[in-house]
């Protein structure tokens, strides 16, 4: 039986489905034996989903204004090389 | 095409349109990712005015090099790469940096990172209202050293693999493993404090 530190080494690996088949077989006989890695297991991968599934922020207007203008002057150069 | 093939086919015509020229297309693209990229600046360079900066420089450059984009791969993770060496390139230039280079070696070893073991309502996301939500999980991350940050920032909001993160931040892929473990742990603990069942306390130290 694995320890539980020895368990939260290999968790993110884990969580990744990289761990081989040994391994795994060995963590998840952890889990079910151990109720405080199986939550600390399920927690984290549901951190992960909650920023997964978040979208960013829109971005504040006057920003978005500037980001647009300077790629406009950009695709305007591009059409005429020579331009300034 | 499939109507369940829109999503890419989209963005693949938008590149190949924007390539041919076509400014608008161009300008689609920027729309669809500004809020995406300038996320990510603003998680690595901790700052507004910075966060800003890459945001224009990296759309500006993947504009320029347009051309070299291989349409093999996808869009965004080609400008995700763009846009974290354009941030990593500010850091480095801050002249009052006070920030650790993401690329120094940390401590991820003896830092006991698990403290607390609750378990998490069923849906906690309901408890709070969207922007609510965004500010517990902004706060959260802004809270990790950028060390760590920057690693689950890269893997597991913009979906880089192991291999592609520890070429971006100059690391190697144990020491990716290592931080994003470290990440993925701080920030559940962090979490915990917000989602935990009400009234199910428990405590554990490992
Ligand atoms: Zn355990």
């Amino acid at each position: 039986m694995l320890t539980c530190k020895e368990f939260l080494q290999e968790l993110s690996d884990f969580l990744d489905e990289t761990v081989d088949p040994g391994l795994r077989n060995n963590l998840e006989a952890h889990i079910t034996a151990c109720p405080n890695c199986f939550v600390i297991l399920d927690t984290t991968k549901r951190t992960i989903q909650v920023y997964k599934g978040v979208d960013a922020q829109p971005i504040p207007e006057d920003v978005h204004l500037r980001l647009m203008r300077a790629v406009d002057r950009k695709a305007a150069a591009r059409r005429q090389p020579n331009a300034t | 095409m499939t109507t369940t093939e829109t999503g890419t086919f989209d963005e693949a015509s938008l590149v190949r349109r924007a390539k041919q020229g076509d400014s608008s297309a161009y300008s689609e693209l920027v729309s669809k990712y500004e809020r995406k990229v300038f996320r990510l600046a603003k998680n690595i360079t901790q700052n507004d005015e910075d966060a800003e900066d890459v945001l224009q420089d990296a759309f500006l450059k993947a504009y320029e090099h347009l051309d070299d984009f291989q349409e093999q791969s996808k869009f965004y993770t080609w400008l995700v790469r763009i846009a974290v060496n354009e941030a990593l390139m500010r850091l480095r230039k801050r002249k009052t940096d006070r920030t650790v280079p993401l690329d120094e070696p940390v401590d991820t070893g003896e830092e006991t990172v698990v403290r607390e073991i609750a378990v998490w309502e069923d849906d906690p996301e309901q408890r709070y209202g969207k922007t609510e939500l965004r500010g517990i999980l902004d706060e959260s991350i802004l809270s990790l050293k950028p060390a760590f940050r920057t690693v689950f920032q890269l893997r597991d909001i913009e979906e880089l693999s192991t291999e592609e993160t520890a070429e971006l931040l100059g690391l190697s892929v144990p020491a990716v493993k290592s931080r994003l473990l470290r990440a993925r742990l701080q920030l559940r603990e962090r979490l915990t404090r917000f989602f935990k069942r009400k009234g199910d306390d428990v405590f554990a130290y490992l």
